[in-house]
């Protein structure tokens, strides 16, 4: 019997954790395959590819605008800080950067606490009416911003919140409370019902069981819903557009995107703002890529 | 415990409620006003004029629109090529990716993070490197031999779009390669080592057992990138801003002009309703379709 099942096994041994096995296997010892030869290489262009446009662009970013018009060159021989400290004195860019912060921060938070509350009921509790609740969730998080543009315009307009922080963070919400509701439920579901039961059974109410039991255990994928959702407000740029006038509350993307030079487009201010604007999402992603990966398939999987 | 059912489905609709009502008042009522808009004549910088009732005028307008038809036409080529694109690539790195070996960690890196950045970031990023002056990609070009006069990639409609679904292709093929991997790792490598033993070749392997068995996911990728290109925007405002004239502008820009630079708050609706229409549209079509491939791929 466990003779039969041992291919398998190994089989699934070598999945689980294939970077080993196959570190073991492919060199010196065994010729490698071509197959995985050229994988590698396959990859490892890829890897170039997505890079380049990145590299080229810091590498930009510190070059004195003259060289950068008369020869582009890969290695930067003349590093200068003169682009980046522009973008902090004349360009005044830590105005959009507090604006990112504040209406993707207060959006994030908003939306898991709320969001959070409505993706225990889904996920735990019976009522009528769940499965259309979640359809709804679901196709909100499909529309169009721009079929929404319009009365939003108007609405805040009427409400005197053009060129708030309000007035970003209600349009945000459009997007943001579904995608976290949507991907709370999935990780609140993927919990076991079991440590809530015994806790039930102990004569706790729902609601302590999802305060002290599950929220506990569900901070990890609590954090990743709120990592995504705070890089999708980060990057969100049609609202921001559209309901901020002038520079003192428009958002990184927008700032970023109406850069205007006196006589050129000034190229090197312009990608030390897209540095600047890329380092916090990188760092997120850096930090966290092994969740992000998970959250985003995981949401879209069950999408 | 009649009542404890009874009890958590009051506590369930007091939880539900808040995230409802939120989604209820910025999502689903504006969407209810701009169809409301679109019934009507409203231009906010004729304020005299009011807002007459015009009934299917605005849309009348829109059959004979020019612009809109170029629009619409300019974004379901810019759908078709880059999804295309994109899926094809993604299943290349996907496979590639699935392979087991050292290094995984730089590649996820190095996939998520054109994922991340900023929409606006990326297209900036793309029309530094097909800049004119100081472009890499006429410097490359003109290195080897390919041109010998400098292109100006943004004065002509056609090269326009060269950076343009490059840019598309460049930061969402990491998505759909994230995506078909999640597929791939679901499939059951036993599968392949029978097939190696009947001696199939790794194109019949990837023909006959991985892309029947990652449709699903296929059909998902296809979904989501669908309906993402449909409504895209910061990509093309930023890197073309719709020109050279109108020549790569989308259907969402051409909305966006007509409510926020014209302020024609009634023909701008009525594109938005249309443009939701065909979303919506696209969305059931392809939900059908994953029924029908998630159904096939349960059936394994």
């Amino acid at each position: 019997m466990s003779d039969d099942l041992r291919p398998a096994e190994a089989v699934l041994d070598r999945r689980a954790n294939g970077s080993d096995a196959d570190a073991r296997s492919t060199p010196a010892r065994t010729k490698p395959s071509a197959s995985s030869i050229l994988g590698w290489a396959g990859l490892a262009l890829l890897v170039l590819l997505i890079a380049f446009p990145l590299y080229w662009a810091v590498v930009a970013s510190f070059t004195p605008e003259a060289t950068l018009f008369r020869e582009p060159s890969l290695w930067p021989r003349t590093i200068i800080l003169d682009h980046y400290r522009a973008l902090f004195t004349t360009r005044h860019f830590w105005v959009p950067i507090r604006n990112s912060i504040v209406v993707a921060g207060c959006t994030t938070i908003f939306c898991v606490v709320v969001g959070s509350l409505a993706a225990y009921a889904l996920a735990r509790l019976r009522f009528r009416g769940k499965g259309i609740i979640l359809g709804f969730v679901l196709a909100v998080s499909m529309f169009p911003q721009i079929s929404i543009v319009s009365p939003l315009y108007l609405m805040l307009r009427a409400l005197g919140l053009i060129n708030t922080y309000p007035g970003l963070i209600l349009p945000y919400l459009t997007f943001a409370m579904p995608l976290t509701v949507w991907l709370l439920v999935g990780y609140f579901r993927q919990l076991p019902p079991d440590l809530e039961e015994a806790a039930l059974v102990d004569g706790a109410s729902r609601w302590q069981s999802f305060v002290r039991v599950l929220l506990p255990l569900s901070v990890p994928g609590v954090a990743t819903t709120a990592i995504l959702t705070f890089i999708y407000s980060w990057n969100e740029f049609l609202f921001a557009l559209s309901f901020t006038v002038g520079p003192d509350r428009q958002t990184v993307p927008v700032a970023i995107a109406l850069f205007r030079g006196q006589y050129q487009v000034p190229w090197g201010e312009i990608l030390a703002a897209a540095v600047v604007a890329t380092v916090p999402v990188a760092a997120m992603v850096l930090v966290f890529q092994r969740r992000i990966v998970q959250g985003l398939t995981a949401g879209a999987v069950k999408g | 415990m009649k009542t404890s059912s009874e009890s958590d489905a009051r506590l369930a609709r007091l939880l539900v409620a808040p995230a409802v009502i939120v989604i209820a008042l910025v999502a689903i009522f504006p969407l209810g006003w701009t169809v409301w808009e679109s019934l009507h004549r409203h231009d906010l910088r004729l304020p005299w004029l009011g807002q007459p009732f015009v009934g299917l005028g605005n849309y009348a307008r829109i059959i004979h629109d020019a612009r809109f038809w170029g629009a619409l036409g300019h974004t379901v080529l810019f759908t078709v090529v880059s999804v295309a694109l994109e899926l094809v690539l993604g299943l290349i790195f996907a496979l590639a990716m699935n392979r087991a070996f050292r290094g995984r960690g730089i590649v996820r890196l190095a996939v998520l993070v054109p994922w991340a950045i900023p929409t606006v970031v990326a297209a900036l990023l793309w029309r530094f490197l097909f800049d004119s002056q100081a472009g890499i990609a006429n410097a490359i070009l003109l290195n080897t031999g390919i041109i010998d006069e400098p292109i100006v990639w943004f004065v002509h409609a056609f090269t326009a779009w060269v950076p343009v679904i490059l840019a598309d292709v460049w930061k969402t093929t990491p998505f759909v390669a994230l995506l078909l991997l999640a597929g791939l790792q679901n499939i059951d490598s036993v599968l392949y080592e029978a097939a190696a033993v009947d001696g199939a070749s790794a194109w019949r392997q990837l023909t006959r057992i991985t892309i029947p068995l990652l449709k699903p996911a296929i059909l998902l990728v296809l979904i989501f990138r669908t309906l993402d290109a449909f409504r895209v925007f910061d990509l093309i405002y930023v890197l073309t801003g719709g020109g050279p004239g109108t020549s790569t502008e989308p259907i969402a820009l051409y909305a966006f002009n007509a409510l926020l630079q014209n302020l024609q708050f009634g023909y701008g609706a009525a594109i938005s309703v249309v443009i939701f229409l065909i979303t919506f549209g696209l969305a059931l079509v392809y939900i059908k379709g994953l029924g029908a491939g998630g159904a096939a791929g349960a059936e394994r």
